[in-house]
C-alpha cells in the first residue's frame, strides 16, 4: 500500500497570482480579526455592501466579523472587453467588522503588506472620502485609500444603515482586487493579470464573458422582460414583507436595483423616470431593512439590555 | 508661570477641515481659561492629519482668588427672607456681613491649580468641538451617547510644565505618550514637555507645523519643476491640501504622456488637481508642460517607483478626459443643445432650453436696439467715451445680430457634454473650445466661452461686442424672471445668485458704457419671460401678450393694461434692486450711496451710465464749500416751504401724463393729475404732505418752473438781495438744464455753484415771512423756483448732511 502522502500546500503567492492574493486576504482577516470567510452572495449586485453579511450584519448590537470576495455587477460600465480599467463585472473583496475595532487601520495596512505592498516603497494615504447610500439609507465617514495616488480600498466607518444609528459602528473596508492585482502584479491591462501561479490570465477567465455580457446589457436585453421583472421583483418585495420575512424581501430589493442598473444600461429610462425608480428602490431596500431591524429587536434587546434600536 | 501641552492624536482628519480646527481649538482653550481668569502668553496651535495639538506659553500656575458676594435680604426682614436666603448661598446666618442695614453673603474663592482647570477644560474643549462632520466608533458606540469626533480619538497628551494632567475622556486618558509617522517611525512616542515637542516628533519624520509642511511643499514643488527645466504653476490651494494630507512632504516630479496635451490645458490641470491634487508645470514657452507634481508622505525607498504609480493613474485619467473631449467633438454643439430640453431650469420657469430660447431673442433684441453696437463694446466707460477698435470693427449691426443669437443658442450646449458632466467647472470653456473646433466664427466661441463673466468682483468684464450681448441677456433674463416668479434674494439666501447676477449685469453695462434706460431693457425683458406659465391664472395674459385670442372675461383694453402694469411691477423691482446693488458695488468706490439716490429719486434716470456720471459730478460737487452752503440753502428754503404749506401754483390741462409714476405709460392714480380740472385740486386730492412731491418729476418741474418764472413780475420792487436771487436763478437755472440736457453734469453743478452766493444772502438780508401777503407769497414762490432748479440736477433732499 502507498502511504498518502502528507499534503503540504505551496505558499502562496499573491504578487504574481490573483487568487493568491485573494486566498492570501482570507489567510489574514480569518486569522487576525477572527472573520468567518464567506462565499459571495449568489445573487447579482452593484456593490459588496449589498450582501447581507454587510447591510443586515451592520444593524443590531452583536459583533460580526466577516470577510468575503462579492461579484459586483455594473452594467453601465461594460467595454465590451476594450477598455483596460473598465469591467461590467469585477470584484470587490470585502471585511466588515463590528464593532470597528481600535487597531482596524493598523490591520488592515498589515493586510495590505501581506499582499506585497511595502509601506516604504510605496505612498499609502487616507484621503477624506464620506459614503452614502441613500438607497439604503446608510452613511459613514472614512476615507479612499490610495497607493502611490491609486484608489485601491474605501475605508467606511458606518454611521446609519437602513435609515438606523448603527449601534455599534461597523468598520467596512471595500478592496477593489483588480487595480490592487494590476498595481502588484505592474500590468497596465486588467485582462494581462495572472489569475494563478499556472498561466491562467484574468483574459482567459473573463474577456469573452465582458465581451457578450456588454452586447447584452447595451442592446439585447428584452426590456419589457426588465420592466416586468422590475414590478415583480418589487411585488415579491412587498409579499415577503407582508409575511414577515424581511430577509427574502431584501433580496427582492437586491433584484429590483440589478433590474434597474439593467433598464439603465439599455437606455430606456428617461430622466425624470430616473429619480422615481431610484424611490422605488430605495423603498424596497429601506422597509427591508426596517423590517427585519424590527423583527431582531426583540431577541436583540433581550442579549442587551442597554441597546435599543432608536 | 508654565507651558502646557495638548495633542489630540486621531485617525486621518480630512485635509481642508485642519486649519479651521486650529482656530477653533486656539479659540475653545482660550475661551475655557478666560471664564477662570486665567490667559496664556501665547497660544499656539498645530495640525497634522493625525493630530491637532496646542502649546499655550506663560500660563499662571494658579487663578485669582476671589471673593464672590451676594446680597440678601435687608436687616429686619422677615425671617423667611432670611431663612430662604441662607438656603440659597449656603451660609449660616453668623457667616453673613452686614453692611448699611443689608445682609451679605460673601463667599471666599481661593485660587485654583491650573492643572485642575486644564483636567476640566480638556474634556469640554474635546466635547464641544465644532467638527463640521463628525461620528461615533468602537465598542462605546453601543449607544449613540458615545463620543463624536472627526475620525476616531485615540489618544491625548497633557502635559504642564512636563508633568501629566491627569483627565479622561470616554475612556481614552490623556499621558504623554503619542505616535511617530505612519510608516517611518514605530512604537509609541514620550514627550517630555511642550518645549520638546516639535523636535521630538520630527525626530519621529512628523512636521507638526502646518506653514512649515506647507512651505516644503511649495519650495519642494518649485525645486522639483526647476530641476526639469520647468516653472511650477503655483497654487496656494493645492499646497494647503497637500499639507493636510502629509506629515512628511515629499513633492515628487513625474511627466506624463505628451500626446495628452492635445487635450486643453485647462482640463489637465483640472484632472491633475482635483482627481489626484497634483501641480502641474510650465514650459519656457509658458505652455503648459507635461509633467505633474505629486507629494508623498515618505521618503520612499525608490521615489521612481512612487511617481511610476501616479504617472499610471494620471494616465488612466487623461485616457478618460481624451475620451470625453474626443466624443463630445463628434455632435455638434447644435445637437448637444437639443438635449437642453431634458434639463428643468427651474420648476416655474421651463427647461434650460426654454431659457436658451430666451437669451437668445433678447441677445439678439439688445443689438437690434443699439444697446450693444460694434462700436460700443470695448469703449471703456467715462462720460467722454472714446472707443477702442475691437476686433470686431466694422461688423454689420445685422451680423452683429446674427452672431450673438447663434452664440447664445449654442451657450449652454457644454452642460450636457461628458466633459462638463464630470468637470462642471469647465462650463463655457469647453463650449468655447468645441465651438472653436466646429470652425464657428471666433466672436461666437469666444461669447460661448466667456458669457459666464464675470464672475464676481475682479473677474474680467466682456467687451466683446457678441459677448457682451450673450452675457447680459443671460444675466437679465435670470434676474428678472426669478424676480417674476417672486424669487427674490432675502437676507443671506440667495439661491439663485441673484446678486451676483445684477453685479455683473452692471459690471457690463459701465464698462462697456451701455447706453440704454434700463426700465425699457427690463420691461421688454419680463414681457419675454414665462411669467406667465400654463400653470399660473395669468396664463390668458400670457395668450393676450402674443397676440392669441383666449377666453378670459376682462376686455382686450383691460386685459392689455393689466399685463403692462404688471410687467412694469416687475421691471421695477429689479431696477430697484439694481440700484442697490449699484450702490454696494460702487461703495469700494467710494461713492456715496445718498448721491445714488439723489440722482435715482428723479425718477427718470434709469440709464445707469449717465446715472453714475451725474452721482461722480454730485458728489464732487457737494464735497466743495459751495456744495455744502448750498445744500444747507435748499435744506433751509424746502423746510420753510413745507412749513407754509407752499403750494405752486400751476395751470389747469397741463398735469395730463406726467405722473410720478416711472411706469411709462401706466399711471397707477388716474385722479393724480387730471384733465380739465384746477391742479391745485388734483394735487389736494392726492393727500401727499408734500404738495411739490410730484416736482421730482423733471418734466411737472418744467412746468413748475415755467408758471413760478411767469409769476415773477413782481408788484413791488424788490430788494437787493431778492433781486440778485432772482437774476441767478435766470441765469442757473437754464444752465444747468441744457448742462444735464447735455450729459455736462459737472456744467450743470457749475451752474448750481452760483446761486450759492445769491441763496446765502437772500436768507441773511430777506424776510420771507413778510406781513404783506404779496410779498410772503412771491418770496415764497422764489424759493420754490430756486428748490426746483436744484431738482433739476439732483434731489437734494435725500443727500445725508
Amino acid at each position: 500500500m502507498t502511504a498518502v502522502p502528507f499534503y503540504q500546500p505551496a505558499p502562496r503567492d499573491p504578487a504574481r497570482s490573483f487568487q493568491d492574493m485573494i486566498l492570501t486576504l482570507h489567510d489574514f482577516w480569518s486569522a487576525e480579526a477572527g472573520c468567518v470567510i464567506l462565499q459571495p452572495y449568489d445573487m447579482r449586485m452593484g456593490a459588496g455592501t449589498f450582501h447581507t453579511a454587510t447591510t443586515l450584519r451592520a444593524l443590531g448590537p452583536e459583533p460580526w466579523n466577516a470577510a468575503f470576495v462579492q461579484p459586483c455587477r455594473r452594467p453601465t460600465d461594460g467595454r465590451y472587453g476594450e477598455n483596460p480599467n473598465r469591467l461590467q463585472h469585477y470584484y470587490q473583496y470585502q471585511v466588515i467588522l463590528k464593532p470597528s475595532p481600535p487597531n482596524i487601520q493598523e490591520l488592515y495596512l498589515k493586510s495590505l503588506s501581506a499582499i506585497g505592498i511595502d509601506p516604504l516603497a510605496h505612498d499609502i494615504r487616507f484621503v477624506e472620502d464620506d459614503w452614502e447610500s441613500p438607497t439604503l439609507g446608510a452613511w459613514g465617514l472614512g476615507w479612499e485609500v490610495w497607493c502611490d495616488g491609486m484608489e485601491v480600498t474605501q475605508f467606511t466607518y458606518f454611521q446609519q444603515m437602513g435609515g438606523f444609528d448603527c449601534k455599534p459602528v461597523a468598520g467596512e473596508l471595500t478592496y477593489g482586487l483588480e487595480r490592487l492585482a494590476m498595481y502588484i502584479q505592474g500590468v497596465d491591462n486588467v485582462y494581462d493579470l495572472a489569475f494563478n501561479s499556472s498561466g491562467v490570465t484574468y483574459g482567459d477567465v473573463f474577456l469573452e464573458n465582458e465581451r457578450q455580457m456588454s452586447k447584452w446589457n447595451f442592446e439585447v436585453a428584452d426590456t419589457d422582460a426588465l420592466f416586468d421583472l422590475f414590478a415583480k421583483a418589487e411585488a415579491e418585495c412587498r409579499n415577503a414583507l407582508a409575511a414577515g420575512v424581511p430577509i427574502a424581501a431584501y433580496e427582492q430589493a437586491v433584484e429590483a436595483s440589478h433590474v434597474f442598473n439593467l433598464l439603465q444600461a439599455r437606455g430606456v429610462i428617461s430622466v425624470q423616470e430616473r429619480a422615481s425608480y431610484m424611490g422605488r428602490v430605495r423603498d424596497l431596500a429601506r422597509s427591508s431593512c426596517e423590517a427585519y431591524a424590527q423583527k431582531m429587536t426583540p431577541e436583540w434587546e433581550a442579549k442587551y439590555p442597554e441597546w435599543s434600536l432608536v | 508661570m508654565a507651558d502646557f501641552l495638548l495633542e489630540l492624536r486621531c485617525e486621518e482628519i480630512p485635509a481642508r477641515m485642519q486649519p479651521k480646527a486650529k482656530e477653533d481649538l486656539a479659540r475653545l482653550f482660550a475661551d475655557a481659561l478666560a471664564k477662570t481668569g486665567l490667559a496664556a502668553g501665547s497660544i499656539e496651535t498645530f495640525a497634522t492629519p493625525r493630530r491637532m495639538a496646542l502649546i499655550a506659553k506663560d500660563l499662571p500656575l494658579a487663578t485669582t482668588a476671589v471673593a464672590e458676594e451676594t446680597k440678601g435680604p435687608k436687616v429686619g426682614a422677615p425671617p423667611q427672607a432670611l431663612e430662604g436666603f441662607l438656603r440659597k448661598v449656603g451660609l449660616t446666618a453668623e457667616q453673613l456681613v452686614e453692611r448699611g442695614g443689608v445682609y451679605f453673603a460673601v463667599v471666599e474663592k481661593p485660587g485654583r491649580d491650573t492643572a485642575d482647570v486644564l483636567a476640566e477644560a480638556i474634556p469640554a474643549i474635546i466635547r464641544a468641538f465644532p467638527w463640521p462632520k463628525s461620528m461615533r466608533w468602537g465598542e462605546a458606540s453601543l449607544t449613540t451617547e458615545s463620543l463624536r469626533w472627526v475620525r476616531p480619538l485615540s489618544g491625548i497628551i497633557a502635559l504642564l510644565d512636563g508633568a501629566v494632567v491627569p483627565c479622561a475622556v470616554d475612556g481614552i486618558a490623556s499621558g504623554r505618550t503619542t505616535m511617530g509617522h505612519r510608516f517611518h517611525h514605530s512604537g509609541p512616542v514620550e514627550i517630555a514637555d511642550a518645549a520638546s515637542y516639535i523636535e521630538t516628533l520630527r525626530a519621529a519624520h512628523v512636521i507638526v507645523h502646518f506653514s512649515e509642511r506647507c512651505r516644503l511643499i511649495r519650495d519642494g514643488a518649485a525645486k522639483a519643476a526647476a530641476e526639469a527645466g520647468l516653472t511650477l504653476v503655483a497654487d496656494e490651494g493645492l499646497v494647503t491640501e497637500n499639507a493636510g494630507l502629509t506629515e512628511w512632504p515629499v513633492p515628487l516630479l513625474g511627466r506624463f504622456d505628451d500626446t495628452f496635451l492635445e487635450v486643453p490645458p485647462e482640463v489637465i490641470q483640472l484632472t491633475a488637481r482635483v482627481n489626484q491634487k497634483y501641480f502641474v508645470c510650465e514650459g519656457a514657452d509658458g505652455k503648459l508642460a507635461n509633467a505633474f507634481i505629486c507629494t508623498a508622505n515618505i521618503d520612499a525607498i525608490d521615489p521612481a517607483v512612487v511617481v511610476n504609480g501616479n504617472r499610471k493613474v494620471l494616465a488612466a485619467r487623461l485616457s478618460d478626459a481624451r475620451f470625453f473631449w474626443e466624443q463630445d467633438q463628434k455632435t455638434p454643439l447644435a445637437v448637444h443643445a437639443e438635449k437642453l430640453a431634458r434639463i428643468t431650469f427651474h420648476e416655474k420657469l421651463g427647461t434650460v432650453a426654454d431659457k436658451v430660447e430666451r437669451v437668445a431673442k433678447l441677445a439678439r433684441w439688445l443689438v437690434e436696439s443699439d444697446i450693444v453696437t460694434p462700436a460700443k463694446a470695448g469703449a471703456s466707460g467715462g462720460s467722454d467715451p472714446t472707443p477702442e477698435v475691437p476686433a470686431s470693427a466694422g461688423m454689420t449691426k445685422e451680423k452683429l445680430a446674427d452672431m450673438a443669437e447663434q452664440a447664445a443658442q449654442l451657450c449652454k450646449a457644454d452642460l450636457v457634454t461628458e466633459m462638463v458632466g464630470e468637470f462642471p467647472e469647465l462650463q463655457g470653456l469647453m463650449g468655447g473650445y468645441y465651438a472653436a473646433k466646429e470652425g464657428l466664427p471666433q466672436e461666437v466661441s469666444d461669447a460661448i466661452r466667456d458669457h459666464y463673466k464675470p464672475v464676481g468682483q475682479g473677474d474680467d468684464v466682456p467687451t466683446a461686442p457678441v459677448t457682451v450681448a450673450v452675457s447680459l441677456a443671460d444675466k437679465l433674463d435670470t434676474l428678472t424672471c426669478f424676480f417674476a416668479i417672486s424669487e427674490r434674494p432675502t437676507g443671506s439666501r440667495d439661491p439663485f445668485a441673484l446678486r451676483r447676477a445684477a453685479l455683473s449685469d452692471l459690471a457690463l453695462t459701465l464698462t462697456n458704457n451701455l447706453r440704454c434706460t434700463k426700465l425699457s431693457v427690463l420691461k421688454q425683458v419680463v414681457a419675454n419671460a414665462p411669467i406667465f406659465g400654463p400653470d399660473s391664472d395669468s396664463f390668458a395674459a400670457f395668450e393676450r401678450i402674443y397676440g392669441h385670442s383666449f377666453d378670459s372675461g376682462l376686455t382686450s383694453s383691460e386685459a392689455e393694461a393689466e399685463d403692462k402694469r404688471r410687467i412694469a411691477m416687475i421691471a421695477d423691482e429689479v431696477i430697484e434692486f439694481l440700484i442697490d446693488r449699484l450702490k454696494v458695488q460702487q461703495r469700494e468706490a467710494g461713492v456715496r450711496h445718498d448721491l445714488i439716490d439723489a440722482v435715482f429719486a428723479l425718477g427718470g434716470e434709469d440709464d445707469l451710465v449717465r446715472l453714475l456720471a451725474r452721482v461722480r459730478a454730485l458728489q464732487a460737487f457737494v464735497t466743495t464749500e459751495d456744495g455744502t452752503n448750498l445744500l444747507a440753502g435748499y435744506k433751509r428754503a424746502a423746510n420753510i416751504l413745507k412749513k407754509e404749506g407752499y403750494q405752486s401754483p400751476l395751470p389747469a390741462g397741463e398735469g395730463s401724463g406726467v405722473g410720478a409714476s416711472a411706469l411709462d405709460g401706466v399711471n397707477p392714480d388716474p385722479q393724480l393729475l387730471s384733465h380739465g380740472e384746477g391742479a391745485h385740486d388734483a394735487i389736494e386730492q392726492t393727500g401727499e404732505e408734500d404738495p411739490l412731491a410730484m416736482v421730482d418729476d423733471p418734466d411737472i418741474g418744467d412746468i413748475v418752473a415755467e408758471q413760478a418764472h411767469a409769476l415773477s413780475g413782481l408788484s413791488y420792487t424788490p430788494e437787493a438781495a431778492e433781486k440778485a436771487l432772482i437774476d441767478a436763478l435766470d441765469a442757473a437755472a437754464p444752465r444747468a438744464a441744457q448742462a444735464v440736457e447735455a450729459e455736462q453734469f459737472a456744467d450743470a453743478m457749475a451752474a448750481l455753484a452760483t446761486l450759492r452766493a445769491p441763496i446765502d444772502r437772500f436768507f441773511e438780508e430777506v424776510t420771507v415771512n413778510a406781513e404783506e401777503a404779496e410779498k410772503r407769497q412771491a418770496r415764497l414762490a422764489l424759493l420754490a423756483r430756486f428748490r426746483d432748479a436744484v431738482h433739476r440736477v439732483a434731489d437734494f433732499s435725500r443727500i445725508e448732511g
